[in-house]
Formats: C-alpha cells, structure tokens, sequence
C-alpha cells in the first residue's frame, strides 16, 4: 500500500484541510484508491464545492416540475401523460486539449444523462465559444479548435441519430485558450416511466453494462477543476474516446431491459466513471454497495482498483435489477452485443465498499462521498465601477451594417449546422438558424421549444445584468416562435474561484439568474458549472449560458424571414433607448471600435415580459408571417436576418428617431421583436392591450433593405449582396 | 400490403421509415432484426438510414455479411421490391445488389440540407407516381453518398433508364449527379435523400411521399 505523502495529496488536488477532513471522516489514513475516489468526488466538477452555497439561490420549482436539481437531469411535466428530462453539461477543457474528441464526449456524456432516466433524446443544442478567427497570433489554432469540435459533435450526434437542431457560436479572444463547448439535450417520456439514480433493496444486484473500462480518462473530473497551464497538452491522455455506435447500442438496450420492470435504478458512468456512480446511487438510495472489480469488464491487463475506479471509459452504464431477475436483464444486452456482468449488490450499511481480488482496497461511506464534499463560501468582491464611454466618431451605417453582418458573432453559422443531421427522427419543426429550436412530440401533439443563450461581454460588464439579459433573451426567443417558456437548465463557465473578483461574478450571476428566472417563471431544474477556465492566469468573460424549454401547439412554425412584399415591418417592443454608457457591450463597440466599455443594455423585466405576452398572443392568432427578436447588432442586422430568407423579401425602413445612426441601427436594447404582416391594425391592438409599443416601421419590399430616418438614407442595399456577404463569411474566415 | 423495415445495430432511420409508411402513407409496417433469417410476410423491404455497426469500416461492409441480408437478396432475386436509403444505399451496393459505390462527400464533410432532384423516369415501382423531370425536394442526410462507379457502368445505367433521381445542384462530388439507382430488374433501388424525412408538410415537404406511394401502387396491381 502506498504511502500518503503531502505531494500525492496535492497531485490529487486536495488542500491539507479536505485531506484532514477525510481522515476524520474514515477515522484513519485513505488508502492509495480511497484517496483517488475522495479526490474525483470532492473535485470542483462533482462536488460543487464553490457554487454549491450560491446555487441554492436559484428557484427549482413550480408546477410542471417533477425533477429539480440532484438527478442526471431535470424532468418537466408537458402534458397528456408525457414528460420531458433536459439538461446542459459542459466539456470545455476536453475540447481545449482533443477538440473532436473532447466534443464529441460531451454529446455522448449527455446523452447519457437523458437515456439514463428513460427519456429518448430528441433534441440536441449546442452553445459554442472560440477565440476570434482572424486573431493574427492565435487565428489559425482558434480554426482548428472550431473545425474539431463542429466534427466530433456531428461524429457522435449523427451517428447516434438525435438531431442537433440548433445553439450559438461566438468569438471572444478570451476563450483563446479556452473554448468553451456546453451540449444541451432533451429527451421525451411517459411520465409514469421515469427512472431514478437510487440504489435500492439491499442484496439487489448490481450490474455493469456497455464497454469495457480502460486506462483512458482517469482523473478527467480533476483536470476540468484545474486552470491550464503550458503543460495542459500531457494531459492529453485525460481526454475519453467516444464510441456513438456504443451508445445507440447502450440507449437501445437500456429503454428495452427498462421495459423489462427488472430495473430498480440507473446511472451513467460519466465524470469520476465507477467511483460517482456507485456511491451516488448507494448515497441518494441511502444504502451501500459492494463491489469485485474483478469482475468489470476491462480493456487493458493489469489494471490497478484506483485506475478501475478512476476511468472514465465511454459508453458504460450501473443499474440495479430485482435480485433473481438478472437474467431478462442479461437477455436484452445480449440481444444488443453489450457486456452485462452482476459485480456487487446492494448492501445495508451505507458503504462503498470495493474489493480487488476478494481484497477490500476501499470503504467509504457513500454520504460522505456524495454529500459530505467539502463546501466553501469563497470570499468574493462585487464587480468595480464600469469604465466610463469612450468617443463614438459618426460611422457609416451601410458599410457599418456590412461589417456586423461579416463578424464571426452575427454571420450565417450554416457551415457549422449543415454538418449536423438536424431532422434525424423527424420531429423537427424548426432547425437551426431561428431564433428557436423547435421539436414535435408525436405521442402528445404538441411540441417543445428550445433556445439557447448567453452573453460573456454583458456578463463581463456586469455580472448581474448580464444573466437576467441571458434570461430574457431566450425568454422571448421562444416567445418569438410562440412558445411558453416552462423551465431552464444552465451552464456557468467562470474562471478560478478563488480568485475573489471572479468569484465575484459567480455569485452575482447566480443572484441575477435566480431573479430573472423567479420573474420569468423558469425554474432551474440543473445545469452544470465549469469553473477555472484559465489559461495561463487568463480567465474567459464570465458566462452564464442557459437553456430555456418552451411548450407550444405543433403547426408550421414562425421562421424569422420576411415571406411577402407589401406586409407591414413592426417592432414589436417599440425602438427602444440607450446611451453611449449602455451602447459600450454592443457588437457594433466591438467589431467596428474594437472596444469594451460601461455596462450592458438596461432591462425592464415588466415590459419585457408583456412584449412576450403580446407576440404569443399575435403568434397564436397567426397574425405574424416571420418574426425574429432584436438581439446581437440591433435592429439592422435582426431586418437584414430577416431579408435573408428563400423569398429574396427585404424592407423598407422608415424610422423616425432623435438617437445617433449608430444607437438607432445598433443599439441591443431588449424586449423588442421584428414582425412583419398583413395585419398590423389586429397586431397594433394586441400591443396596445397588453402596454407595448408596436410602431409600424416599414413595409416589406422585393430583393432591397434600405432604412431612413426621417427621410435621411442610412443604408440602402441590394439583399443578394448582404446575404452573400453573411452567408460566406464563416468559411472565408476558416479558409484564413 | 405490409412493409418491412430492417433494423441494423445502429440504424437510426428505422423508425422514421416505419413512421412515414404507417402513418403518413397510412400502410402497415413492421421492423425485421438484422439477426432474422427470414423477411417473414413483407411484400416490401426498407433499408433505413443510420450507421449499421457504427460504419467504422466502409459503410454498409458489415451489413451486408449479415443474416437478414441473405434473406434480403433472396427476396430481391424472386422481384421483391428492395428500398435502400442512404445507409441503405450503401449496404446495396456493398452487397452487390446495385453497381457502384458511395464515398467520401467531396467537401469531406457531413451535408444536412433539403435538396432538390429530378425524377429522371418515372418507369419503375418507386417513382410511377411521379413524372419524368419532375422536381421533389428531400433532405440529404450523409457523409459519404457521393456515388461513383466506372464510366462503362455509368454508361449502362443512363443506357438501361437506370438512373432514378439526379440533383439538380449536385451537393456531393457524385458523378453524374447521380441521386438513386435501380438494378436492372428495377425492383430495388438506392438513393442518398431521404424520402421518409418528407412526408408530411410540417417536415418541410412532403414530396417524398410519391416514393412511398409508388411502390404501394405497384404493391396493390401484383396482388
């Protein structure tokens, strides 16, 4: 047995207080293995141990919710006798080091998270960050990161066969180092099918399925927890192989041997493999496991119990079945080719309990493991005053406008999302490229809505701002497709938590989340947090990304392309305000000024909430021929979006406004969503029912996009034109 | 009138298929495991679409060593009608059952998108419900489903009105814009684009639907 030396307790990440903390918990020194079990658990990516205090501060609950946080993910409630299980996990650090297969793992890890309670995933999202393309140092590898994870995620979603159906793709040269990759799936079932992580009935046996356990992987929830440094490369080997076959294998049979009614519970061996499943599902079952790891399937000879119990092989999956039912169990995964091996059952005292060679080279209590992980109130510094507005010298709209839609933030992502099969079990009703994803259920008739959204320069502005702007904007992007939002799964990329100011941001953040999500009625049923994002002491804009589900009937949906000329262009919302403090976190501060300043735009929850409410009323009596909400780039780019549809429709804008061009143009202010339609009296009404603004702005017009203020030509251009350039600019990028 | 859809490890169009017969064409269907020996009643056989055995080697090179294939080419030599779509597609043509041979897209990567073909005869039991020149619209779904094969074969296939649908704006490097093929006896045919991925308007088109109905037309005069 190896002695516990000071340095082989900070090779496993662990502060002299946590390791003082597990000997009085074992009541002696941990074994080598015990040591390599409690340093995976109390890692920062499976115990939560610098968010855990703050993320109670987010609402969990409501009506629908029939799963919240503490399970492989949140369950809602849709009707007629369905559910729906969704959740957001990242892999960022894996697709920094093997950016295919670091992606492609993150889809597999998901996925997982979904199947592994009965639910078939239907849906897969993505939300993407890179360092700028063009960058003159880092361009090139930013590409080749991009290029890797767009392959390894259509590698593993198309060959498992969910549609990836929609996400964001953003550039920021602090994610240089750092991409981040954040995987949102969804899956349906019957909501009287739900399973559970939950170890139960002592002497119930405890079966392995799926693949074989190797060496690859070890220590993959440590490395997430650490910042990366110049030797991050040698940890290459940390990064897991993903095999999609596997897993279409594995979902098959886990839905089929559920069917069975042998099943007592399940969980996913993902981050920390063996070691989180085993004592989670002892911990929230409230028993114990005994385990032989002789008897797990393994890859490679000669295999230590640490390295057993620290893989984290793919594709592999622990249940518990009824004791004397093992065999119609067994059956189905023969039926499937997977390997399924009884290799403990469940016991009575609440220990984990590993043997090797009939040795016992682990004994933990699952509690402590699962729920004794330490919990730290990181100190944590508000954000300081914003930096005041620069000079804004008057632009050029027209040439302004063509910039934005060149930028890697606002042009066409359709390089990236053609290479994912986004129709896969026909169920999608809108794919990627609006402003919502959205996915028919076919068992109930209706359908689910899916946006996907964060902001790391407003969140960088102003932490708490930023998360309520993530909030509300895919709030009304689903609004925008008619949809009513029920629930929301995040993701919070930050950097090192011990770092005061940027614990700093965290907590703000949750605060800001947890407001917007109690006003918007989204509860935050799980998510995921990611912290150390560092590189070399650089730390990414702070990013909140959420995932918000919305419910809605099943029929042709709301594209956000204008469909006709001659319909009347409103903004729903009105034209909205800023000022140059309020302009600083704009795409148009950034691409054309190359800046960053002030604060995010303003937000009113009230108005934004009754904009909602109105374009789901004008949705609803289909008042709105496309409709697409004002986001990156304003209101010139969200009518040159919708220019850019197969009717070669684009508008004519006649504003009147006292702002500057650029605030007019460009501004970001939220609540307010483009509509174009034949009816503008009807939608007038509805507006003015519910207390927004709904100025008709233009008409729609054949193959031009020309906007005037007060008769004054700011931009006049040919579509084709625009669209060529929006289209293409993705790939001329990545061409370099 | 029963069609029968085969289900590889790791197909995952296979329910798609059986949807759009059984409730958009309105006909029964049921699913045939890739380890039976035998195609039961079916009067009509899909190979769906996915990565049968994950597809690590070439497409289609381990279905087709696969039991039910050998009952697939017996039902193919006796005139059974034999679809295979994308994955399909491939498995046919690594089976021997139709010439040629997909690869690897020309830009190398995975291609999403609704396409437009042209029916180029309307002479068989997959496309009678349309016309010659006809233009549908359905997704392609693939990353190699460029079809090639030797120019004699090519020749013999336009020669032989052999060639089903072509693209019209051909999204793949395929040679001769080749789209689907049948066999001589043009009772199987292969094509990249999903014609059970357009069968009802809320997937984008429905113009897949004349495949289907086709060769429930062909069905129904046999019987």
């Amino acid at each position: 047995m190896s002695v516990i030396t000071p340095e082989l307790i900070q090779q496993h990440q662990l502060s002299e207080s946590e390791y003082r903390k597990i000997v009085e918990l074992l009541g002696r020194e941990p074994t080598y293995t015990e040591l390599g079990i409690f340093s995976v658990m109390w890692s920062e990516h499976c115990s939560y141990k610098s968010s855990r205090l703050h993320l109670k501060k987010l609402p969990t609950r409501s009506r629908l919710v029939l799963q919240g946080p503490g399970e492989n993910a949140g369950i809602i409630d849709i009707g007629g006798g369905y559910a729906i299980a969704f959740k957001i996990e990242s892999h960022n650090h894996p697709s920094f080091i093997e950016p295919f297969q670091g992606a492609a793992t993150g889809v597999g890890g998901i996925l997982r998270d979904i199947f592994t309670m009965g639910a078939r995933p239907l849906a897969v999202l993505d939300s993407l960050r890179f360092g700028p393309l063009d960058d003159p140092v880092n361009g090139s590898r930013n590409a080749r990161i991009l290029k890797g994870v767009v392959e390894g995620i259509a590698h593993y979603g198309n060959c498992f066969g969910v549609p990836t159906v929609g996400g964001e793709c953003l550039f920021e040269s602090g994610y240089d180092g750092n991409p981040l990759v954040n995987v949102f799936a969804l899956g349906v079932f019957k909501k009287d099918e739900i399973f559970y992580a939950r170890a139960s009935g002592v002497g119930n046996p405890v079966i392995y399925v799926g693949a074989k356990t190797g060496r690859d992987g070890i220590h993959g929830a440590s490395m997430a927890s650490a910042e990366f440094t110049e030797e991050s490369q040698q940890k290459r080997p940390n990064v897991q192989v993903g095999d999609p076959f596997m897993e279409k294998l594995l979902l098959e049979a886990c839905l089929e041997a559920m069917r069975t009614g042998a099943i007592v519970g399940i969980q996913d061996m993902g981050a920390a493999g063996l070691t989180c499943s085993t004592c989670e599902m002892g911990s929230r079952g409230g028993t114990g496991i005994e385990i032989e790891l002789d008897l797990v399937p393994q890859r490679a000879a000669g295999m230590t119990p640490y390295e057993i119990m620290l893989s984290e092989s793919q594709e592999r999956m622990l249940l518990v079945a009824e004791k004397g039912r093992e065999q119609e169990v067994f059956a189905v995964f023969r039926k499937w080719g997977l390997d399924a091996v009884t290799i403990g059952h469940v016991t009575g005292d609440g220990l984990l309990r590993v043997r090797h060679h009939g040795e016992v080279v682990a004994e933990i209590p699952n509690r402590d493991l699962a729920d004794e992980a330490p919990l730290y109130d990181r100190p944590h510094v508000p954000p300081g005053p914003p930096a005041p507005a620069r000079e804004i010298p008057p632009g050029d709209p027209a040439r302004d406008l063509r910039a934005l839609l060149a930028s890697g933030d606002i042009c066409s992502k359709r390089w990236i999302w053609e290479q994912y099969d986004y129709m896969v079990r026909t169920n999608t009703v809108a794919g990627p490229g609006g402003d919502a994803a959205i996915i028919r259920i076919k068992e109930t008739g209706t359908s689910v809505a899916m946006a996907l959204d964060g902001n790391g320069r407003y969140t960088r502005l102003a932490p708490r701002e930023g998360a309520k702007l993530a909030v509300a904007e895919n709030c009304r992007n689903l609004a925008t497709v008619g949809a009513l939002p029920v629930a929301a799964t995040n993701c919070l990329n930050f950097g090192n938590p011990e770092r005061p100011e940027i614990m700093g941001q965290l907590v703000e953040a949750i605060e800001g989340m947890g407001e917007a999500c109690r006003f918007f009625e989204t509860p935050i049923t799980g998510g995921n947090v990611s912290l150390y994002n560092e590189t070399l002491g650089e730390a990414i804009f702070p990013t909140p990304v959420l995932g918000i589900v919305g419910l809605l009937k099943t029929e042709m949906p709301i594209t956000p392309d204008f469909k006709k000329p001659g319909r009347a262009v409103m903004l729903l919302g009105g034209l909205g305000t800023t000022d140059a403090l309020h302009f600083g976190g704009t795409e148009y501060v950034k691409v054309i000024l190359k800046d960053l300043w002030g604060l995010p735009p303003a937000l009113d929850m009230e108005y934004e909430k009754r904009v909602h409410d109105a374009m789901r009323e004008i949705a609803a009596e289909g008042l709105a021929e496309s409709a697409h909400d004002l986001s990156d780039g304003g209101l010139a780019v969200a009518a040159a979006e919708s220019s850019f549809g197969p009717s070669g429709t684009g508008a004519e804008l006649d504003l009147e406004s006292g702002m500057r061009a650029e605030f007019l143009l460009f501004h970001e202010g939220p609540s307010r969503i483009l509509i174009s339609t034949a009816r503008p009296e009807r939608v007038a009404a509805i507006a003015a029912r519910h207390g927004v603004e709904a100025p008709r702005i233009g008409t729609t017009v054949e193959g031009r996009l020309r906007i005037r203020n007060y008769g004054q030509t700011l931009a006049d251009q040919a579509i084709i034109e625009l669209k060529d350039i929006w289209e293409h600019a993705l790939e001329d990028h990545l061409r370099g | 009138m029963k069609f029968g859809v085969i289900v590889f490890p790791g197909s995952n169009c296979d329910h798609d298929a059986w949807y759009a017969v059984s409730r958009n064409l309105g006909r029964p269907a049921e699913f045939i495991w890739h380890d039976s020996a035998s195609l039961g009643d079916v009067d009509a056989v899909i190979l769906p679409g996915g990565f049968s055995y994950g597809d690590y080697l070439r497409c289609g090179a381990i279905a087709k060593f696969s039991r039910v294939m050998a009952a697939v080419r017996k039902f193919a030599a006796g005139g059974g009608l034999v679809i295979g779509i994308c994955n399909g597609f491939q498995i046919l043509v690594e089976t021997g059952l139709l010439p040629g041979a997909l690869v690897r897209n020309r830009s190398l990567r995975f291609i999403c998108k609704p396409v437009a073909l042209r029916v180029e005869t309307a002479d068989s039991p997959f496309t009678s419900a349309a016309t010659k020149g006809q233009i549908l619209t359905m997704p392609i779904a693939h990353g190699e489903g460029c079809y090639y094969a030797d120019e004699r074969t090519l020749d013999e296939l336009e020669a032989e009105d052999r060639v089903a649908f072509r693209y019209v704006d051909n999204p793949n490097g395929s040679l001769r814009d080749i789209a689907g093929i049948l066999n001589r006896e043009r009772n199987v045919l292969g094509m990249m684009p999903h014609p059970e991925r357009a069968t009802e308007p809320l997937m984008g088109s429905a113009d897949g639907l004349a495949v289907f109905q086709s060769m429930a037309a062909a069905l129904a005069t046999k019987s």
